[in-house]
């Protein structure tokens, strides 16, 4: 194969870390709205958390993407 | 498959013209200076940088310029602010730390008006830089450590070591912890520099569609970038949020201790 061929092989590989990303969002998503129907009086004040989560969720995924331009533009 | 120009970005996607998404990212010397051989130009980095610090100071300093008893629309959009970091940092790092508000207060203005004015079309966004948002985070680690030691002195080395482990473990425990903690400015700094440099790549990309598609088909991805406008200013809050909550949690280690 050649190398720069196997380069872009690698960086769609490096893509599969939003399938973890994606599953952790909608798992807090998820939750969240499970237990806010629940207990819809609780359910502001675990805003801020919600958001927290989502955003430590999705730069998990956002890692891949790093590793993907490494991949690409530093070899 | 195109071997022979693989590097150069998304090169001639929008038909012919060369298009890069990439191009947003780049960094002009506007004053070149030379210090004894260093490259200490200021650039248009420095200077989005410089306009953010300046609309915090004016935003703040003549949003309070009346003291009013009812505040007006300026100066509740300033008390919100402060009231947001001030219970932010009491909720998690408890009341001991707000001798440190200030600096999180600063870190959490400037990293939000830096993501803001990045959303600005034609504007540049400082944080879709590592260096400076690794910077900014090697900033926050070095000081939580040091405030750590200074506080606990060499008790601090005991954050590294779970309560309640057996013997044996604790070498290899100690290892895995501390390493943990060595990747902590890492991965607050990619944080936010990996969601502001995708979240504006992408957005050059879709528009790029819009180009590419024609008045015919350029309606969808037109809407499309419409609402991502929209997630990418709740992004640009958020991460700047993110930041300051961690810095938080961060120092709540180091002034608390409890594992």
């Amino acid at each position: 194969m050649e190398p720069a061929a196997a380069k872009f092989i690698g960086a769609g590989l490096a893509c599969f870390a939003l399938v973890g990303a994606g599953l952790a969002i909608g798992n807090i998503f998820s939750s969240f709205l499970g237990g806010a129907l629940r207990n819809p009086s609780a359910a502001p004040g675990q805003f801020p958390n919600l958001l927290l989560g989502f955003a430590l969720a999705e730069a998990t995924g956002l890692f891949g993407l790093i590793v993907a331009l490494i991949i690409l533009f530093v070899f | 498959m195109a071997a022979d120009k693989n590097a150069g970005g998304a090169e001639g996607a929008a038909g012919g013209k060369v298009f890069d998404p990439m191009h947003q990212f780049e960094i002009e010397r506007i004053i070149p200076i030379n210090i004894f051989g260093y490259d200490a130009s200021f650039t248009n980095s420095s200077l989005w940088m410089v306009i953010a610090a300046v609309s915090i100071t004016l935003f703040l300093v003549l949003a309070m310029r009346d003291r009013a008893l009812v505040p007006g629309r300026f100066q509740s959009m300033a008390e919100m602010a402060y009231e947001f970091v001030a219970k932010m940092v009491r909720d998690n790092s408890g009341r001991e730390a707000m001798p440190y508000f200030p600096f999180i207060f600063t870190l959490f203005m400037f990293v939000l008006f830096l993501n803001m004015f990045g959303m600005i079309p034609g504007a540049f966004t400082v944080t879709s830089h590592i260096i400076v948002t690794f910077a900014l985070a090697a900033v926050v680690i070095i000081g939580v450590t040091v405030i750590g030691f200074a506080r606990n002195g060499i008790g601090f080395l005991k954050l590294f070591v779970p309560s309640g482990i057996p013997m044996p473990l604790v070498p290899l425990l100690f290892v895995i912890e501390l390493f943990t903690y060595l990747t902590r400015p890492v991965s607050l700094s990619v944080r936010l520099f990996a969601n502001m440099m995708a979240g504006h790549t992408m957005l050059k990309v879709f528009a790029s569609f819009v180009v590419g598609l024609g008045f015919l088909g350029g309606w969808a991805p037109l809407a499309f970038m419409v609402a991502f406008t929209g997630l990418e200013l709740l992004i640009a809050f958020l991460q700047a949020f993110v930041f300051a909550v961690l810095t938080c949690i961060y120092l709540n280690d180091a002034l608390h201790m409890h594992h």
